[in-house]
C-alpha cells in the first residue's frame, strides 16, 4: 500500500479532474482544474520538489486559473443543457477505458517500470547540488550554465506572448480580426 | 512517503493524462477544452518530476520549470485567440464552428 497522503492528494485530484472534464458550467470546471492543479502540486511536495510545487501554486492555479476564469465569465458563455449525445458519451467512455486499462497495464502489470526501478521508495536524497536536491538552489545553477539557451529563448518567447496577446486583443476595425 | 514507488506516481500521472484527453474529445466548450490540454500538460510535468526524482538528476525538474513557463504563455495567446473568435462568430462551443466543413 502506498502512502495515505500519496492515496489522499492522488483521489483528489483525479476526482477534480473528473469535475472538470464532467461539469456542463464552465465555472464549476474551472474550479475543478484549480483543485487538481493544487492536488498535483501537492504531488510534488511528496517527491521534495518544494520548489515546483510552490511555482505550480502560484503560476498555474494562481495566475492562469484567474485569466482563465476571467475570460469564462468575461465571456459569459451559456452551457448546453440536457444529457451528452449518447454517441459523444460512448466515445468518451470507450476512450478513457481504453487508454485508462493501457496505462495500468504499461505501469503496473508489464513490468516495464519495475524492471528499472525495483525500490519502491524513492532514492535517499544527496546534498550534491548536481543531483535531485531539494533546494531551490540547484534550479538556479542548471538554469544558469546548462540550460541557459533555452532560458533565454523562455525570456523571449514570454515577451513575444505579450506583444502577440496586445495586438491580438486590440481593437482594430480594418484588419477585421 | 515511505510506499510510493515510481509507478504509483506514473499511474496517477497516466489517469490524469487519459482524463485529460477524453475532456478534449468530450467537450464541446473550447475554453473547456483549453483547460483539458492544460491537464494533460500537468499530467507530463508530474511524471517528468517523478521520473527526475527517482533517477536523482534535477534535469527533468528543470524542464518542468520550463513546461510552466511556456504554458503560461501559450494560455495568454490561446485565451485571447478564443476571444477574438468570440467577437468574430459570438460562440465558443466547437460544434457552432462549422464554416471550413460546410
Amino acid at each position: 500500500m502506498p502512502d495515505g497522503l500519496f492515496i489522499f492528494f492522488a483521489a483528489l485530484t483525479l476526482g477534480a479532474a473528473l469535475l472538470l472534464v464532467l461539469s456542463r458550467n464552465a465555472v464549476t470546471s474551472a474550479m475543478g482544474m484549480i483543485l487538481a492543479l493544487v492536488g498535483v502540486a501537492a504531488d510534488f511536495f511528496l517527491l521534495d520538489a518544494y520548489f515546483l510545487g510552490v511555482l505550480q501554486v502560484l503560476v498555474y492555479a494562481g495566475a492562469v486559473m484567474v485569466l482563465f476564469l476571467f475570460i469564462i465569465m468575461l465571456l459569459d458563455t451559456e452551457d448546453a443543457q440536457g444529457a451528452y449525445p449518447w454517441k459523444t458519451a460512448a466515445l468518451g467512455l470507450a476512450t478513457f477505458f481504453l487508454l485508462a486499462a493501457g496505462v495500468l497495464w504499461l505501469f503496473h502489470w508489464s513490468g516495464a517500470v519495475s524492471a528499472v526501478k525495483a525500490g519502491a521508495t524513492p532514492p535517499e536524497l544527496s546534498t550534491n547540488p548536481a543531483e535531485f536536491t531539494t533546494a531551490a538552489k540547484s534550479f538556479g545553477r542548471l538554469l544558469y550554465t546548462k540550460y541557459l539557451l533555452p532560458l533565454e529563448i523562455a525570456g523571449f518567447l514570454l515577451l513575444v506572448a505579450l506583444v502577440g496577446v496586445v495586438s491580438l486583443s486590440k481593437d482594430n476595425p480594418e484588419s477585421n480580426a | 512517503m515511505e510506499n510510493t514507488s515510481l509507478a504509483h506516481h506514473l499511474i496517477l500521472a497516466g489517469l490524469l493524462f487519459v482524463l485529460g484527453l477524453t475532456g478534449v474529445l468530450l467537450r464541446r466548450n473550447l475554453l473547456v477544452v483549453y483547460m483539458c490540454l492544460e491537464l494533460m500538460l500537468a499530467a507530463a510535468t508530474l511524471a517528468l518530476v517523478a521520473f527526475s526524482r527517482f533517477n536523482r538528476t534535477m534535469d527533468g525538474a528543470v524542464l518542468v520549470f520550463f513546461v510552466i513557463t511556456v504554458a503560461a504563455a501559450e494560455v495568454a495567446v490561446g485565451l485571447a485567440l478564443i476571444v477574438a473568435l468570440f467577437r468574430k462568430r459570438g460562440t465558443v462551443q466547437s460544434d457552432a464552428l462549422t464554416t471550413l466543413r460546410d
